[in-house]
């Protein structure tokens, strides 16, 4: 099937009658979506990640990165300022940076050494004025109308985060009150990088964006905790939606029992967790906040999610490479103000998650599962009445899908799938 | 006294018996190639580089080797697959009497069910090698990736 270019479907997609509790299979498969989401979602009104803000800390540091699959670079000027522009030359649509990260005074482009300043300005064209009084640009050349393409910029609990659309509220609006302060919980100290790693999974990239926001599967696929018998005296935690319901988080709490004073702030409860694991300061831990959360992850539409298992904190960013593959990055992080002890801990729980994480490393394969298993079906549809068909947060239990149905509310909304 | 060949041999001999072990799914034993308290750790290049800590698989002790080997047994999903290993030739150095570093360069080749054979890993190990009662044991593998991205999953130790 030729991919449309076209802002419409060749085929149109009917959202089937149940609404948001049905998932056409559809939209894991058709090339053409995926080229419309390019548009109406990465090109349109949301916020993008695009890096930390540790990764560019000094004036010249830049990093790329993509949106959806648009080449982009996120930089910081002489002045402070963090600047993002699509990594496509201005003259003839070369990569500028080719890095993944470095620091410099100008980019500058190897093909015809075309140079840009750190906001993407046209600074300097080589023989501009032609050699030797020959050739060169036409004497009416605008290097002002010839930047590189910009977005809008915003950092946000040290997060860089950039739209190409003039309609997306600030990041603040865009997130909604109980996702902004949820973030500010976890991230608004000063970070400090530990590790990162990148996964290839064989899937769409909105079955990851399920699967981070599927509640339900937590202890149904993964089944460390359980199989080692790990007494997490953890009580089942709740989800909260955004209001536009793009976005969400879910946590587990530590049992109310488990807030005596023994268990005050700063104190190691490895002893707390019960296990049969021969090797058991794999838990080792320690309560980071007062709120009882000991579990929680946080999916911010379109593809970021941030988690918190334990002590051991991850911006999660899955990138679409293709209808059927996606890269899915770790990028694993602690505070400035760890000492090393909390440091080794926070190392050590890194075996938790990722693409060897003892307790989720089946999410790897699972959404392949589901890129397979849908395949040659694509009037097929799944499932999400877990939980209601209600799409409302849950204070009660996380054996619910309404995150999943807020997802496809969100989806369905900026794809204008009637 | 031994002399350097000897040493070489057995070294040679051990990092080999390891990867054929883990070739042929031999897990059980895996704890027993390091020292009770040995470290074993998988990292990406870019990440060990820039001299930060956290990789992709860390484990301090045999204890946590085998809830590793437990863990895939038992507590973890994933598709069938094997690996095959094939190494460089090694360069050791002594450190003092019994105490060794190794590096080698390593290939696994991973074959799923469907029978697709591919290259799943590129790198190198860096060992802090061990000789207690004539037998060499690793005291630190660090498994340094050439790659910061994992196809798939990563679940048998490599
Ligand atoms: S394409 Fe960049 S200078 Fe020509
Ligand atoms: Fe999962």
């Amino acid at each position: 099937m030729a991919v449309s270019t076209a802002d419409e479907l060749s085929e149109p997609l009917r959202w089937p009658a149940d609404g948001v509790t049905r998932i056409p299979y559809r939209l894991y498969s058709d090339p053409e979506i995926y080229a419309l989401e390019q548009q109406r979602i990465f090109r349109g009104p949301v916020w993008n990640f695009l890096c930390l803000e540790i990764d560019i800390p000094k004036a010249g540091d830049y990093k790329t990165s993509t949106v959806g699959e648009i080449p982009v670079i996120a930089a910081r000027d002489e002045n402070g300022d963090v600047h993002a522009m699509v990594n496509r030359c201005a003259h003839k649509g070369a990569l500028v940076c080719l890095k993944e990260k470095g620091n410099a005074k100008l980019l500058t482009c190897i093909y015809h050494s075309w140079s840009f300043d750190l906001q993407g300005r046209l600074k300097g064209v080589a023989f501009r004025n032609g050699l030797q009084g020959k050739g060169g640009l036409p004497k009416d050349f605008d290097a002002s109308q010839h930047s590189l393409e910009p977005l809008r910029v915003e950092v946000f609990c040290g997060l860089v985060f950039g739209t190409f659309s003039d309609a997306t509220p600030t990041v603040e609006a865009y997130l909604g009150k109980p996702m902004a302060e949820f973030m500010t919980r976890n991230l608004s100290r000063p970070l400090k990088p530990l590790g990162m790693h990148s996964q290839i999974i064989h899937n769409n990239w909105k079955l990851y964006a399920e699967n981070v926001r599927d509640s339900y599967h937590a202890t149904l696929l993964h089944t460390f905790y359980t199989t080692f018998k790990i007494n997490r005296l953890d009580m089942d935690g709740g989800i909260v939606l955004a209001e536009d319901k793009w976005h969400h988080i879910s946590y587990a709490k530590r049992a109310t029992f488990d807030e005596a004073p023994e268990y005050k702030r700063d104190q190691i409860h490895a002893a707390n967790y019960d296990s049969k694991l021969a090797g058991p300061h794999l838990l080792d831990s320690w309560n980071e906040f007062d709120d009882g959360i000991t579990h929680s992850i946080q999916a911010i539409f379109p593809n970021l999610a941030i988690q918190f298992t334990l002590n051991s904190l991850a911006v999660r960013f899955f990138v679409p490479r293709g209808i059927d593959k996606t890269e899915l990055f770790w990028f694993y992080v602690g505070y400035e103000a760890d000492n090393d002890e909390q440091t080794r801990m926070r190392v050590m729980q890194g075996n938790l998650t990722g693409a060897s994480g003892l307790v989720s490393l089946e999410d790897g394969c699972i959404n392949e599962f589901v890129q397979r298993g849908t395949r040659g079906s694509p009037d097929g549809m799944g499932l999400a009445e877990m939980g209601g068909r209600e799409v409302e947060s849950s204070a009660a239990s996380r054996a619910t899908e309404a995150a999943i149905r807020g997802f496809w509310t969100g989806y369905r909304k900026i794809m204008d799938f009637a | 006294m031994r002399g350097d060949r000897d040493v070489r041999t057995e070294i040679e001999d051990f990092i080999t018996a390891y990867a054929h072990a883990i070739d042929d799914g031999a897990l059980d034993g895996w704890p027993d190639y390091f020292t009770p308290e040995g470290i074993y750790q998988i990292i990406t290049r870019e990440t060990f580089e820039a001299g930060l800590p956290l990789g992709i698989m860390l484990c301090e002790g045999r204890g946590m080797m085998a809830d590793r080997v437990q863990a895939l047994r038992t507590a973890n999903i994933y598709e069938a697959h094997s690996y095959c290993h094939l190494l460089g030739r090694s360069q050791i150095s002594a450190q003092a009497t019994d105490h060794y570093q190794a590096r080698t360069n390593f290939n696994v080749i991973r074959t799923m069910q469907d029978g697709g054979s591919e290259m799943f890993a590129v790198g190198k190990y860096l060992d802090v090698i061990r000789v207690q009662d004539g037998r060499p044991l690793f005291q630190e593998r660090r498994v340094i990736l050439e790659s910061r991205r994992v196809d798939i999953l990563l679940v048998y130790p490599l």
